[in-house]
């Protein structure tokens, strides 16, 4: 067996791993040319790892010699790792061996800045043609976009990636400046406001010509990295709503600071923000999915989630005088903004009622989780439980109340909290 | 009391729910051929198949339900877990006795019981899309074999024909004994002794039928999944909720490791 290849597999796909996007949907990339493999529509997780996330991707650098020394990562110039690079052809023979066999969906590629921006950028791009065009390559790929690449690579990246990504990783200039100083907020968003214009400019050049080329038809993302900097929720949140309109990315990614290193430029913590990882991750779908503006679920006044319960029953137990809902009634956007029924849920809720008037046992047959909600539902004017709780009652009663069971993780870490605080 | 057989296809299941109508003679149960006990008291109705039947029925359904409903149905079916004859019927009746379409109205147990029957067969259908893994044999045909909860095999089958138009592969079913087989151009169905397929044992080919580089892609792939695992984030009980043990035979990176890294 050649290790050499093991051997730079392992280093490589150890320093991609940070990056928490794996994502390998919205493509519409067809198998139209009887080559191999087909991105359109819904994205695969062929495994997951240990730690619960969805491998769906080949997710490699290219190399881990950065010239670049930011304090958060783990390539960090002034880190004593073992360095090396792929060929463009050992990239492209995995990715073709591990897609045929179906274990991925795809290349997702970055790398550390060799020599330049642009001579890494521009192997990246070789290494995304050579798929598509030498091996007729219709699976997924994301590619980074390396800060300070030219426009030039940037759209040929486009033409034969399904994804591109700028990570922004730190939540405010002030924090890039302190913890990743060679880069700087323009830089970042620049090439983002890049792609995002050729998006706009390749979707309506495809309503007049259908032979217009694709542009990275799967959109842009970013990630964010929480807790290796002061930020609020608050703010990354903003940030986020920024980035979502002003930018129209697909995604942002957040990634909950790993200590990956003694710098002291870091605060010193000993395990990974899960929870508040999660937190804000339920906050970014409540934006993106249930119609919550970013400042109903954090303010000035409530600048951190609550970390004992989620965003939507936080908002809720704030916002009494919307509540109770009635089932029968209440519109569907209403009935999305109940603690503990999700988009699903509600759909289910306004097709059945056309039928008949709902009970609570239609709920449960239908599988609407009544655990949350039923403090904050009526059917047909009847309720489970009497309204007149006070929210600090309704909190606890829900925390601790019974049946109420809580994961180790939260309880533990919860406890660290209390310790440190 | 009215005991309907039939040969246990599809279609022999829609000719029965059109004698069924024919006859007005409602179902106390329904059951394939060489399953079904003689009633005691009641009639037993042997149907045969018929497709103009079937087809008749088909495009009734197809006519009054939206093509996701129609499929559901269909899920129904491969779900094969006892009873679905039944359920599948009451379906199909509420739906021709009907003024409106039934599809939203959760609060018949029947239809349901038929959506939530739907979701348990796709996400099945899901993670067999997800979870085959390939091994490729010496002859450049790439195999693999499932053994699915429910009868997915021929909802899978349009996707790989469009993943790997340019490979030759099959999926055979252990559980079912039969198996899909591409050939570059269409996918037939076969059962194993009359193929080309290699032998099974456990979905383990003899290693002299492999191709030369197979070991060393599954041993990489190996590699890359303890690599990209981020040990201070361990959580097990996420990891099993997305893979459950039963699939983990699929899975190569579960399997034990080839070298040590």
């Amino acid at each position: 067996m050649d290790s050499r290849i093991t051997e730079k597999l392992s280093i490589l796909a150890d320093a991609a791993k940070y990056d928490v996007s794996c994502s390998s949907s919205g493509g519409k990339r067809k198998n139209e040319n009887k080559g191999l493999g087909n991105a359109e529509g819904m994205g695969i997780c062929h495994s997951y790892t240990e730690d619960g996330r969805c491998v769906s991707l080949l997710k490699i650098l290219l190399t881990n010699f950065c010239i670049y020394d930011c304090a958060y990562c783990v390539t960090r110039k002034s880190n004593d790792i073992k360095r090396t690079a792929f060929t463009v052809q050992e990239v492209v023979d995995l990715t073709i061996n591990f897609y045929r066999r179906n274990y991925i969906e795809g290349l997702f590629l970055s790398s550390g800045i060799f020599k330049n921006s642009d001579y890494t950028m521009e192997r990246l791009v070789r290494i995304a043609k050579k798929l598509r065009q030498e091996h007729k390559f219709n699976g997924y790929i994301h590619l980074k976009t390396i800060p300070g690449a030219s426009e030039e690579l940037i759209q040929e990246a486009g033409l034969y990636a399904d994804r591109l990504s700028v990570n922004i990783e730190l939540p405010s200039e002030q924090s890039l400046q302190q913890l990743a100083p060679e880069k700087n907020y323009t830089e970042i968003l620049q090439p983002m406001g890049a792609i995002s214009n050729q998006l706009i400019l390749a979707k309506e050049e495809q309503k007049l010509f259908k032979s217009a080329p694709a542009f990275a038809p799967a959109g842009q993302s970013t990630q964010l990295i929480v807790g290796a900097s002061a930020e609020k929720d608050y703010q990354i949140l903003q940030l986020s709503n920024q980035l979502y309109k002003g930018y129209s990315l697909k995604r942002v990614y957040y990634s909950g600071y790993v200590p990956v290193s003694a710098d002291n430029r870091l605060p010193i913590i000993t395990e990974p923000p899960i929870i508040r990882e999660n937190r804000i991750y339920q906050a970014d779908w409540l934006m993106r999915f249930y119609g919550f503006k970013y400042n109903e679920i954090a303010d000035e006044q409530h600048p951190d989630l609550d970390l004992e319960i989620d965003p939507k029953l936080s908002w809720a137990l704030r916002n009494r005088h919307f509540f109770p809902v009635e089932i029968n009634t209440a519109d569907y956007e209403m009935i999305l903004r109940v603690p503990g029924i999700g988009v699903k849920s509600a759909k289910k809720i306004v097709s059945a009622r056309k039928f008949a008037p709902l009970q609570f046992d239609h709920l449960r047959q239908m599988g609407v989780v009544l655990k949350r909600a039923k403090y904050f539902i009526t059917c047909q004017t009847k309720s489970l439980q009497r309204q007149d709780y006070d929210s600090e009652l309704l909190r606890r009663k829900i925390l601790f109340g019974e049946g109420s069971v809580r994961s180790a993780l939260l309880t533990q870490q919860l406890d660290l909290f209390r310790q440190a605080g | 009391m009215y005991l309907y057989t039939y040969d246990g296809s599809f279609e022999g299941l829609l000719t029965v729910v059109f004698e069924a109508f024919e006859r007005k003679a409602w179902p106390t149960a329904i059951e394939q051929e060489h399953q079904a006990q003689p009633l005691l008291i009641g009639e037993t109705i042997a149907v045969t198949t018929d497709e103009q039947k079937a087809g008749r029925v088909w495009r009734g359904l197809q006519q009054r339900l939206s093509e996701e409903a129609t499929q559901s149905l269909f899920h129904t079916y491969l779900w094969e877990h006892t009873g679905f004859e039944m359920l599948f019927f009451e379906y199909v009746r509420l739906v021709f006795v009907s003024a409106g379409n039934v599809e939203g109205n959760y609060t018949a147990s029947c239809v349901l019981q038929v959506q939530q029957i739907s979701k348990q067969v796709h996400r099945e259908k899901h993670r067999m899309e997800a979870f085959v893994r390939f091994q490729k044999t010496a002859d450049g045909l790439f195999y693999a074999t499932v053994s699915p909860d429910f009868n997915v095999l021929p909802l899978i089958i349009r996707h790989f024909e469009k993943r790997y138009a340019d490979q030759r592969w099959a999926i055979y079913d252990t559980k079912r004994h039969y198996g899909a087989l591409y050939d570059l151009n269409a996918t037939s169905l076969v059962s194993l002794e009359a193929s080309a397929l290699p032998p099974k044992q456990q979905g383990i080919l003899a290693p002299d039928t492999l191709d030369e580089e197979e070991k060393r892609y599954q041993q990489l792939w190996q590699v890359y999944f303890d690599h990209v695992n981020i040990p201070e984030r361990k959580n097990p009980k996420l990891h099993l909720r997305h893979i459950p043990k039963r699939y983990w035979k699929y899975l190569s990176e579960k399997q034990p490791r080839f070298l040590s890294n």
